[in-house]
């Protein structure tokens, strides 16, 4: 089993809040972390790999810095990184980075399995995956909660759905997006940061990977952010007085319509 | 490409506050933009010099935009029933479709569909496009896909709405990705500019922290996937006129080697947390399994459901399926009581468009209360009963 994982490089958001002063983020100290969903996806290639042997690539779409995630990722146990990195990437939304993490992995060889987390915590879109898979034309499966078994070219797993799980088989080659639930990463062994620190991140450009020019950044983009603005405050903030059975009962009141 | 102008630039900073992605500093009294730049344009907005414009990479139209009319709905089935988020979908793809003046249409998928045409049609649907078949009856994502790009392509609507559930941001992305179309994740707004027919998509983005309107200038369908419980859904009328159309499909875009094995429906207590009205959620302050007792008996009282924080669902105190925020569910309920939750901006992200919110913490300084329409600081083993207590009392009278 080859596997190709999809990591993101995202802001960690853990401490970010809007100053209600100035209704401005606060992002002082915020970091850049390994998307949290990703993790769970690296962890699960990883695990089919001991059971099934092979290999785990990560590759990440991202600026320079991008790497520091692929280091992780292979402290934790994949084999190799790839970081396609370019200006020309700047601005893509998910049709031009569905596009261009499809190029690459062309670019890389054959895969029997494609693993993305679920979304990327500074987007939500949840796009990726599904996008990447259809540029592939391989099938697809989103919100993974369990891989049941893998066999004879076919795969088993638990598909998350909003009121339970669907159990699914579907052929390899596939990609599959993963939600938290699937498994819990491990820590990087001493060992996995030795290899991490000596590793060779590969990095390719737009030409390496023969992407078109119009497929990638904001030219391969159909959809444009035209306007950013913060929520409005909300205006209607009532903090009650009195003993706290009193303030339970103005609350019961304003409860009314709800009763 | 996000371009500085240093004749106009002064160095107030503004722009690097106000950078969600750090990509902007401050050196020697101008700004530098470093390559984490997504160009989501933010900065453009706050910088009142003017210092600041993006630079869009030239683009042409990559299809005749005015062959493409009409407002599409996929209307989800699932389990013998129509999603509730179609009818909400319904609701505003009429109010756009009469702004367009075009037609609304709704695509249906599944089989044994009972009356579902006709509630679309009630719901205010001009035609409803049907696919029944029993390869239908379970989702796959490969066979949805491709019957939603067959009818886009042969009819050609302007605008494609579908649910955030589940299945709607499972294979809509798929379809967008085939037809080169853009797709707009998760919207809680929509709008036509009046100038140009164009569909202004909002959708909160960087956990929630920021607001975005995207459009689709230069292809065809513009596509949104939509939260539920956002839109309003309109009175059905079972006296309004329209037209099923039936489609049967080639084949071979029925059949797939993806197979469902088995449905599995369930969580503990068999609510979709996103489709009830009121939710009573728990964090780390419950202190335990049993402190979700208290608040499951809050929930019932109120006929709602029961929600959690991340810290509660990591403790294990209650399953993932009712986790709320970034990484779990975002709900938008008419009400939303929050007991011992802190309200860290990744769980406010996932309720904070909920219609009125009520925060329980002993914390007076807790940012819950930033969020909260009714506040009350103390202690919940205290506060949660009582109340529970009273609403009783007040449903009895
Ligand atoms: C990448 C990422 C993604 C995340 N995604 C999510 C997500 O999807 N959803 C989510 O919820 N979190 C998420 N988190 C975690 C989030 O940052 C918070 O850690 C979490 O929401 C805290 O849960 P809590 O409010 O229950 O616990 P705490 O922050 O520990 O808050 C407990 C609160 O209970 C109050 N309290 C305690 N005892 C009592 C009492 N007896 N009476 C009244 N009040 C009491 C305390 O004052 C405190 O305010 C995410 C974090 C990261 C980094
Ligand atoms: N720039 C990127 N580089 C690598 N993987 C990505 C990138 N963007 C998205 N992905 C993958 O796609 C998933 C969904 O992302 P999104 O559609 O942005 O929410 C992520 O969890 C990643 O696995």
């Amino acid at each position: 089993m080859d596997i190709l994982v999809c990591i993101k490089q995202v802001p960690d958001t853990k401490d970010v809040r809007l100053d209600p002063k100035t209704n401005t983020m606060a992002r002082e100290g915020v970091e850049s972390i390994m998307n949290p969903f990703d993790r769970h996806a690296l962890e699960e290639a990883v695990r089919i790999k001991e059971a099934h042997g092979g290999t785990v690539t990560a590759l990440s779409m991202g600026p320079p810095q991008a790497e520091a995630v692929l280091r992780e990722a292979i402290a934790c146990g994949a084999d190799d990184g790839v970081l396609v990195s370019d200006r020309a990437f700047a601005g893509a939304d998910t049709w031009a980075t569905s596009y261009t993490l499809a190029k690459a992995a062309a670019s890389l060889g054959s895969f029997d399995l494609m693993l993305c987390g679920k979304q990327a915590i500074d987007g939500d879109t949840a796009q990726v995956g599904p996008g990447l898979a259809s540029q592939l034309k391989i099938p697809y499966i989103t919100c993974v909660q369990k891989v049941r078994e893998i066999e004879n070219g076919f795969m088993q797993v638990e598909r998350m759905m909003d009121d339970g799980y669907d159990v699914v088989r579907l052929p390899l080659p596939a990609l599959l997006t993963v939600v938290k639930d699937i498994n819990e990463p491990r820590v990087p062994s001493l060992k996995g940061k030795m290899r991490a620190k000596k590793a060779d991140i590969r990095c390719c450009s737009a030409a390496d990977i023969m992407a078109d020019e119009n497929c990638i950044g904001l030219a391969g983009s159909p959809t444009q952010v035209v306007k950013v603005f913060t929520p409005p405050p909300r205006g209607d903030r009532t903090v009650f007085s009195g003993t706290l059975e009193e303030q339970v009962m103005q609350l019961v009141q304003q409860l009314k319509t709800y009763l | 490409m996000l371009l500085v102008d240093s004749e106009k630039c002064i160095g107030c900073g503004v722009c690097e506050a106000n950078c969600a992605f750090g990509a902007i500093t401050v050196e020697d009294g101008c700004a530098v933009v470093n390559d984490s730049c997504t160009l989501c344009g933010s900065c453009v907005d706050t910088c009142e010099p003017g210092a600041l414009t993006l630079e869009g990479g030239e683009k042409k139209a990559l299809t005749n935009l005015g062959e493409w009319s009409g407002i599409w709905v996929f209307a989800e089935y699932r389990m013998g029933k129509v999603a509730p988020v179609s009818f909400e979908l319904l609701g505003i793809g009429r109010n756009l479709a009469d702004q367009r003046g075009v037609p609304l249409s709704a695509v249906l998928f599944g089989h044994a569909l009972n009356d579902a045409a006709a509630e679309l049609i009630a719901s205010g649907a001009d035609t409803v496009y049907v696919v029944d078949d029993p390869r239908l009856e379970h989702f796959r994502e490969d066979v949805y896909g491709r019957l939603l790009e067959m009818l886009i392509r042969e009819h050609k609507p302007e605008v494609v709405l579908a649910g955030a559930t589940a299945i709607g941001r499972s294979f809509i992305p798929q379809v967008a990705n085939i037809l080169n179309a853009g797709l707009t994740a998760d919207c809680t707004q929509l709008a036509i500019r009046e100038s140009d027919g164009m569909l202004l998509q909002t959708r909160p983005a960087f956990g929630g922290n920021i607001m975005a309107t995207i459009e689709c200038p230069y292809s065809r369908p513009q596509m949104a996937t939509v939260r539920p419980k956002v839109m309003v859904p309109l009175e059905p009328d079972p006296s309004r006129q329209g037209e099923v159309i039936k489609v049967s499909p080639p084949d071979a875009l029925l059949s797939s080697q993806v197979e469902v094995l088995e449905t599995v429906i369930g969580t503990e207590d068999n609510v979709n947390i996103q489709e009830v009205e009121i939710l009573v959620a728990g964090g780390r302050g419950l202190e335990n399994e049993k402190g979700f007792d208290l608040i499951r008996e809050l929930a019932d009282e109120l006929g709602g459901a029961v929600a959690a924080s991340r810290a509660a669902v990591d403790s294990g105190w209650i399953p993932y399926p009712h986790q709320v925020g970034q990484t779990g569910k975002t709900v938008c309920p008419k009400l939303y009581i929050a007991c011992g939750i802190s309200g860290a901006i990744q769980h406010a992200v996932g309720m904070q468009s909920s219609k009125t919110i009520v925060a329980i913490n002993r914390d007076k300084n807790a940012p819950i209360f930033d969020f909260a329409t009714y506040s009350l600081v103390g202690d919940l083993f205290e506060i949660v009963p009582l109340l529970t207590e009273k609403i009783r009392e007040c449903r009895k009278q």
